[in-house]
């Protein structure tokens, strides 16, 4: 069976950072794989490992920069890659069905038995884009899985769904399906130098709209991003100074004030 | 009166229908938020707010879902725990016999598996993780970009929308109204049900129970290591505290699922919680934003838990916590 897994370059603030109209200064963001897409990548890895998928292929939406996260998820055992951008995505802030709409055209050509997704993109979270897929494309779904079998023979996955509150829920879903996966799901593996080497061969092919049959109107965002702020605080914390002692010496008192230590 | 003439009866056609999420038998907390968010919402858009109560104890769920504002109580009795093909053949039915201009959904776990689904189904432009909204002409909302660390205004194009609200984020709806209660026929596509749920297990017993401490030293991916560890295990035991984490130090392995505090962990209510190297994620701070006094240590003075502290240092953890060590054991 073939695994797509969809991956995402996510942009990172650092401690100090510049507001620039509705985003954040270029020079303030550093870029990295998804956290949820690491687990995600290796869930796909060790179905192959285990002789379940007998390929893995990763997608991603993103301009040129997002090649270098891509060859990272090629480097943890990927087989192959697909990256989708076109000028005319530049500018725009893709909504959760025009991604879908790129991601679907994708699944069309590769024809995947399963798609993992992340849970979310942990910059613009929008926790969405796995289910979203999964209706379109006419798959079954599960959202937030942290644990996860494939039973290919019997055309289904055993799935845990993490709830809230200590709470799982044990699923069973139909293939073909769309899964978002959970971190915690496995332990997402460091790639090998080996790896990172061998992706250095492997495929990324790159797609514009027009190579998957897509106008711009059928990708364009019903929202537009109007404003970004840093939110208001609304705490009335104290804030400790000094160095490290003397901030510690006065958090010490506090605690003690508290009864902390007594 | 059915549904269709209750819709009529809004006049411009704004109405918002919401729906409601339970578990285990109990309405979740965020189903009378959704009673707040989606009054405020139909009264901007001159409409009626409509709520749908699938699956379950129904009856007992919309008396206790029959708050002012609310409209009329829609109830399909169609299993009982949570399916996400009967919650999305549920809403889109609903859609068609209502014609809402919203719909309102939570951001949980559970409305994470369906949501996108119906939004996607319906043709519906979908925002998510709503933590504000206005309606002036058109739907602006308010979310969150960056693990918190800024908010954005996103204004969704069309007249009609899906939204799903935070938890936490609207009070809940308080005081009896008089909702008209409505049965709704649903006919189940039995063969579009291709997940199946088995069971339920709960997951984080164990040893210690975090939230029956009383001081909390919180560990976060801050602490960079698991060799690191020591160093907030001796905090812990020079003030006597219990130990916790976020997230990260779970799933990495460093410490057991019962020691996880959010909201997918435990929700503790301790008189002094401590969070060392932990940014403040919604989902942590869902499950300790109730303690009475709540310090953190972190190097990043945006990190969000700053926002919710007590008491903040604005430094780094592997310079402080060795000095508060020597301050307790002298
Ligand atoms: C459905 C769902 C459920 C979730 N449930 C939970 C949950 O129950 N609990 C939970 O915690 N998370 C949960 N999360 C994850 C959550 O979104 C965050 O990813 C997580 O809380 C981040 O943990 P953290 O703060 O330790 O790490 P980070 O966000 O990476 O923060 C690390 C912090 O350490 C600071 N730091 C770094 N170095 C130092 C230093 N030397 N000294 C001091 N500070 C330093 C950094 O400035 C940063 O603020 C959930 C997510 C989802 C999608
Ligand atoms: N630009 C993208 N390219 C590839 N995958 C994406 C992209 N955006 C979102 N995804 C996938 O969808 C998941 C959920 O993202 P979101 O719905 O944006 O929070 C991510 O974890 C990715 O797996």
């Amino acid at each position: 069976m073939k695994v797509l897994v969809t991956v995402k370059e996510v942009a990172e603030v650092g401690d100090d950072f510049a507001i620039e109209g509705t985003g954040i200064a270029e020079s303030d963001l550093e870029y990295d794989l998804n956290e949820w897409d690491d687990y995600a990548v290796e869930a796909g890895v060790q179905l192959a490992e285990a002789d379940v998928a007998d390929e893995v292929v990763a997608v991603t939406i993103g301009p040129e920069r997002s090649e270098e996260t891509i060859r990272m998820a090629l480097a943890k055992g990927a087989d192959r890659a697909v990256r989708v951008w076109d000028d005319a995505l530049t500018e725009e802030f893709l909504d959760v069905a025009g991604k879908v709409s790129l991601l679907e055209a994708v699944v069309a050509e590769e024809e995947p038995d399963l798609v993992l997704s992340g849970v979310q993109a942990a910059d613009d979270s929008f926790g969405a884009t796995g289910v979203a897929l999964a209706d379109r494309i006419g798959f079954e779904h599960a959202a937030v899985v942290n644990d996860l079998e494939v039973a290919a023979d019997a055309g289904v996955a055993n799935v845990h769904r993490e709830l809230e509150g200590g709470v799982e829920e044990l699923t069973e879903v139909d293939l073909p399906a769309v899964l978002t996966v959970q971190t915690g799901l496995n332990e997402p593996r460091y790639a090998s130098l080996r790896g990172i080497r061998q992706a250095q061969r492997k495929e990324i092919a790159a797609k514009e709209l027009s190579d998957l049959g897509l106008s711009a109107e059928e990708v364009a965002s019903a929202l537009t991003l109007t404003e970004m702020y840093e939110p208001e605080s609304e705490s009335d914390a104290e804030m400790i100074e000094g160095d490290a002692g003397e901030a510690a010496g006065r958090l010490a008192e506090v605690l003690r004030e508290k009864g902390v230590g007594a | 009166m059915n549904a269709a003439d209750l819709a009529t009866d809004g006049g411009a056609g704004g109405d918002v229908l919401a729906v409601v999420d339970h578990r285990r038998g109990d309405l979740r907390d965020v189903s009378f938020e959704l009673i707040t968010a989606g009054s405020e919402l139909a009264e901007a858009l001159g409409g009626e707010l409509h709520l749908a109560v699938v699956s379950g104890d129904v009856e007992r769920f919309a008396e206790e879902l029959d708050r002012p504002g609310v409209a009329a109580i829609h109830t399909v009795t169609d299993g009982e725990e949570f399916d996400h093909g009967v919650y999305q053949q549920a809403v889109e039915a609903l859609d068609a016999d209502l014609s809402p201009a919203a719909i309102v959904m939570p951001n949980s776990v559970n409305g994470l598996d369906y949501a996108p689904a119906v939004a996607e189904a319906l043709d519906l432009p979908l925002v998510t993780d709503a933590v504000d909204f206005s309606y002036d002409g058109g739907l602006s909302v308010t979310r969150e970009m960056y693990g918190s660390k800024v908010e954005t205004t996103v204004d969704v194009a069309g007249d009609r929308f899906a939204l799903t609200i935070r938890g936490g984020e609207w009070p809940a709806a308080e005081g009896t109204g008089d909702a008209a209660i409505e049965p709704f026929d649903l006919e189940i596509d039995e063969a579009a049900l291709g997940a199946r749920v088995q069971g339920f297990e709960e997951v984080g017993g164990g040893d210690v129970d975090i939230s029956e401490a009383e001081v909390l030293v919180s560990v976060g991916r801050g602490i960079e290591e698991e060799e690191n560890l020591d160093l907030v295990r001796d905090l812990a035991d020079a003030l006597g505290a219990t130990l916790s984490s976020s997230r990260p130090i779970v799933d990495n392995g460093w410490l057991p699922k019962n020691r996880q505090v959010g909201q997918s962990g435990k929700v503790v209510t301790p008189k002094v919680y401590i969070a060392v190297g932990i940014s403040g994620a919604v989902q942590h701070v869902a499950g300790m934003k109730g303690s009475e006094t709540i310090v953190a240590i972190n190097t990043d003075p945006n990190a969000p838990i700053f926002d919710i502290a007590d008491y903040g240092i604005v430094g780094d953890l592997f310079d402080v916590v060795p000095e508060l060590i020597e301050e307790f054991e002298g």
